[in-house]
């Protein structure tokens, strides 16, 4: 592949500096290759035909190459549940690609339209379609596969309820008002300032004050999941890869690699570490992947870890770092769980680690959102946080296409200019899934099913491996089938989190209350009784 | 340390897409923009002005602007008096019972039923009920932005090409080309016979395409159009379907000013033509974007939608529509204030007739002066012909004029050839985004400019 022929030709940096290459801290450049020739008269067609000519070779490569990879996973969120395509793809769509001119959909579309037939998705329709109810359907299926926070949704509740009694239009944005004047006009796309400095004040809360956040340093998004997906195609060109460690969410599958065409390739951390990441494995991934000649150009991890719960200390931060700036790499930290902490572990966020030591601070972006934090992930509000200026005004420029919407910024920025309600807020919420996480938990302990240590998240990561009838893949995969048709609980296999060991599963706990630990545990001894 | 600095190459081209003349104008209002107690003398906006935060361009930084583009002010008081009549809406209530938790978790993308159900409607609705439009066939996205962007995801593979008439909104430039890769291809169209689409002139853009070795993916119209502020006509969507019927190719119709048509003819949406037409199966190519950020005057709300009949297209950009959802509070508001008919009917007339009154305004006003514009009956802007103001009739001496229309003459209007226009000396202007009295001054400062040869304001 050509991916090591762009890095020797990038330009000269604004200052003068040669480039370097791989390897340098210093004389980091920006790569340009297509500016000069873009601005030439003649060299537009090229400078968009060439690149554009390899990532269709590249796209075949893979598709050609790509083993019976486990299809799709589900994401979190009940919106991955597809509905059948209710009549097949117009006969165009079939048509041999080749022929210009014949309206097909995009091949994008073709495979992003395809994907959701898994068997995964099976589960999630089960759910809708016969959920579980105490009263109304004690037989129903249970979702534990679905990431939403109920257990402090009341709180947010009450507080609404006090606060947005008074006449909706009221100019004083301190009581949630929709002031028309200031919704008529365009905002810019990034987000209100009002709003940035309360998410900034809202992530300082949730890191007990810790680290002091910029607002400027944010551009808002509708969701994390589109601010991920902003990163991917500012971070990196398609066919480049970042080194995720796994077992890892679902849903990133979908968000880099759809249309920002990045690989994602795994590097498997080990139930022995605590699933934690091992930087011995991540040098070997880089270089597996250097040999294949693939470019990667970041490493992503969630912290606290979804799905394990675990939390990275400090020294494997400031590892993580040293080992990105030795490969000339980025470091992205997924930190939506930040203040959904609930054991005695510190939470330390990348950006607490950065102020105390002498790090090239550009090459580390923070993902935030109140989707998880503040149980709101139907308002979608979500951030990039980074310390390079250039990505910021990148990412800005792209947050057009997912702008958070106006009315909803200012609901929200009432509510985290109650600093106090804030603090009330996230110290209830952690007791509450502390207390969740224990008894669900404990729970499966006596069933002899033993968890990771979590330390946040919603998630418990179980080893249910002894239940298994092999252990392999397609033992796991016949055990979910049980678990979705026997207990009639829907939980998140390891394999749709690319988990190298099989036998885990997830299962989210805040959906439950405290009521329905026990008819879970039940449950699942409908399936651990039979193996 | 120096700046670790590696980006992608689509963070890294900067100058994407981005027409430097407006821009510098924008900046110029900023400077000194126009306020008639405080800044009598300033700059008028009456053009383009992109909303672009922490941009980094030639010219050096530009922050947040208050006034946008061809933004919509003639009738907020209607909106606000509802919302002041309907606390349950935008108190995320119903019938007095708070729905917040329903409406917190909610983030499928099919979206909120109620609210598509009612979006659907009043898309029926602005088309006079000539055309119905089904909620299932509906894919919601934040913004008229996102949907542009998502179907061209959906309809192009990287370096296919879409061709779209002149002059067209320069935004498109960025919209549909960033991220997915693909070219535009102008449909020139000419002043001789108003602008309007004609069979060579598509013929003319596919050729060119082929030449460029580009594979033509479809066309892209904006209906009514940016910026000549007039509704395809019956024919000229005759020729479209013509077109993209033996092309094999697909049809973009962008209607999102469809509810700013003010006077005759009627609005005609494209969904209204292929009726009855489905040769080839071109229903399955045809698809409308619609966006309330310019029939409702809600920008900030950040509602659009795609609307197709090609359930493959609807699967795609439905999950794709994950990565630009509309918030649940948002649709909730809205589902309930699209939902009272008699609340839009009357706001659409209203706001019909209070557009038709500023438009003949300013055309008055310009024409006595001498500047005459395209004859129009929709959008938010006129097309200014200033052809016999050119020092000489080339885009230099557009450019020249134009400079002199931003600093000298204080008004920030957009020149032709930001908008790809062929024919220098057309600039558009906006007039439903300032008072009476701000528009007569306009017109005022522009006469001066005018007869006496002299700007209003040494420099």
């Amino acid at each position: 592949m050509t991916s090591g022929s762009s890095e020797k030709s990038a330009a000269k940096d604004s200052t003068g500096s040669p480039a370097t290459g791989l390897g340098g801290g210093s004389g980091m450049q920006l790569i340009v290759p297509l500016q000069g020739v873009v601005q030439g008269s003649g060299g537009i067609v090229l400078g968009s035909l060439i690149p554009c000519a390899l990532f269709y070779v590249l796209q075949l490569y893979l598709k050609r190459n790509r083993s019976p990879s486990p299809p799709p996973s589900p994401s979190d969120d009940g919106s991955w549940e597809t509905h059948a395509i209710s009549r097949s793809p117009s006969r165009n769509v079939l048509s041999p690609r080749g022929s210009s001119g014949h309206a097909a959909v995009s091949s994008r579309a073709s495979s992003i339209a395809k994907s959701g037939g898994s068997p995964y998705f099976v589960g999630s329709r089960k759910c809708s379609e016969d959920p579980y109810h105490p009263i109304d359907n004690p037989d129903g299926v249970i979702q534990l596969g679905l990431a939403e926070n109920h257990l402090s949704l009341d709180l947010i509740g009450d507080w609404l309820a006090k606060h947005m009694k008074d006449s909706v239009l009221n100019e004083q944005r301190g009581l949630g008002g929709l002031s028309i004047s200031r919704l008529a006009a365009y905002q810019p796309f990034d987000g209100l300032m009002e709003l940035k400095m309360g998410v900034a004040g809202f992530m300082g809360q949730a890191v007990g004050g810790s680290v002091s956040f910029d607002p400027s340093q944010i551009v808002l998004t509708a969701g994390a999941t589109p601010a991920i997906e902003i990163l991917s195609f500012c971070l990196a060109d398609p066919g480049n890869a970042f080194l995720v460690p796994s077992p890892y969410y679902p849903g990133y599958d979908r968000n880099m690699r759809w249309r920002a065409g990045i690989e994602l390739i795994p590097v498997p951390c080990r139930s022995m570490d605590n699933f934690v990441l091992n930087i011995a494995l991540l040098e070997r991934s880089y270089n597996q992947a250097k040999k294949r000649g693939v470019k990667v150009r970041a490493i992503l991890f969630s912290n606290p870890s979804n799905p394990v719960g675990n939390l990275l200390s400090r020294e494997t931060l400031h590892d993580l770092i040293d080992f990105a700036t030795e490969k000339n790499i980025h470091v992205i930290a997924d930190e939506v769980f930040a203040a959904s902490t609930y054991g005695n572990e510190e939470f330390v966020s990348i950006a607490e680690v950065m102020n105390t030591h002498e790090f090239d601070m550009s090459r580390i972006h923070i993902i935030y959102g109140l989707s998880k934090d503040l149980s709101i992930p139907g308002f979608r509000i979500g951030l990039i946080y980074s310390f390079n200026e250039h990505l910021l005004a990148a990412a800005s420029k792209l947050s057009r296409f997912s702008s958070v919407s106006v009315p909803t910024q200012h609901l929200v920025i009432s509510m985290l200019t109650d600093t106090k309600f804030i603090t009330e807020y996230i110290k209830m919420n952690r007791e509450r899934l502390r207390v969740m996480y224990e008894l669900l938990v404990n729970g499966l302990q006596q069933l002899g099913i033993e968890c990771a240590k979590s330390s946040g998240g919603f998630y418990c990561w179980a080893d249910m491996s002894k239940f298994m009838k092999s252990y392999s893949e397609k033992g796991e995969f016949e055990l979910w089938k049980d678990m979705l048709n026997l207990a009639k609980i829907h939980a998140t296999p390891g394999l749709a989190c690319h988990c190298i060991e099989p036998g885990w599963f997830r299962l989210c706990f805040t959906t439950l209350t405290q009521k329905d630990i026990p008819v879970v545990i039940e449950r699942i001894k409908r399936v651990t009784y039979r193996h | 340390m120096p700046q670790y600095k590696l980006l992608s190459r689509k963070a890294a081209c900067n100058t994407h897409g981005q027409d430097s003349s407006y821009f510098l104008g924008w900046q110029e209002y900023e400077r000194n923009p126009f306020d008639p107690s405080t800044n009598p003398t300033g700059i008028i906006q009456m053009g383009l002005a992109e909303n672009q935060v922490n941009l980094k361009l030639q010219y050096g930084q530009i922050f947040a602007s208050v006034f946008i583009r061809a933004s919509m002010q003639l009738s907020f008081d209607l909106i606000e008096s509802w919302l002041e009549s309907h606390h349950d809406a935008a108190g995320l209530r119903q019938d007095g019972a708070l729905v917040f938790r329903e409406l917190a978790l909610f983030q499928d993308y099919h979206g909120l039923p109620d609210f598509k159900k009612a979006l659907a409607d009043f898309m029926g609705e602005l088309r006079g009920t000539k055309v119905a439009f089904e909620p299932d066939k509906l894919v919601l996205t934040a913004g008229a932005t996102s949907a542009n962007e998502t179907l061209m995801f959906c309809l192009v593979d990287p370096g296919d090409a879409f061709l779209l008439p002149t002059p067209y909104y320069p935004g498109f430039d960025r919209d549909l080309k960033w991220r997915t890769g693909a070219e535009i291809v102008p449909i020139h169209c000419s002043s001789s016979n108003g602008f309007q689409i004609t069979k060579t002139a598509l013929e003319k853009a596919y050729r060119h395409a082929r030449k460029r070795h580009l594979s033509v993916k479809g066309v892209l119209i904006t209906n009514p159009s940016n910026h000549l502020g007039t509704t395809t006509t019956h024919r000229e969507l005759d020729i479209l379907l013509d077109f993209v019927i033996a092309k094999n190719i697909h049809l973009i119709s962008d209607e999102i000013y469809s509810g700013t048509t003010f006077a005759v003819p009627q609005f005609i949406s494209v969904m209204e033509a292929l009726k009855g037409r489905n040769e080839g199966d071109v229903s399955d190519r045809v698809h409308v974007v619609y966006s309330l950020s310019k029939d409702l005057g809600l920008p900030g709300f950040r509602v659009g939608a795609i609307y197709s009949n090609n359930s493959a297209v609807v699967a795609a950009a439905t999950k794709m529509s994950s990565f630009a959802l509309v918030s649940s509070q948002t649709q909730h508001l809205l589902a309930a204030l699209l939902g009272d008919k008699e609340f839009t009917r009357n706001y659409i007339a209203e706001n019909k007739k209070r557009m038709k009154r500023r438009h003949d305004r300013l055309v008055r006003g310009f024409s006595s002066v001498g500047i005459e514009c395209l004859k129009s009956n929709a959008g938010l802007f006129c097309w200014m012909d200033m052809r016999h103001l050119i020092r000489s009739n080339t885009f230099e001496g557009e450019m020249e004029l134009w400079k002199k229309m931003v600093y000298q003459v204080g008004l920030n209007i957009s020149p032709g050839s930001s908008c790809h226009c062929r024919e220098p000396g057309w600039f558009r202007v906006c007039f439903a985004n300032m008072s009476v009295a701000t528009l007569d001054l306009a017109i005022r400062r522009l006469g001066e400019f005018v007869t006496t040869g002299r700007a209003w304001r040494q420099h």
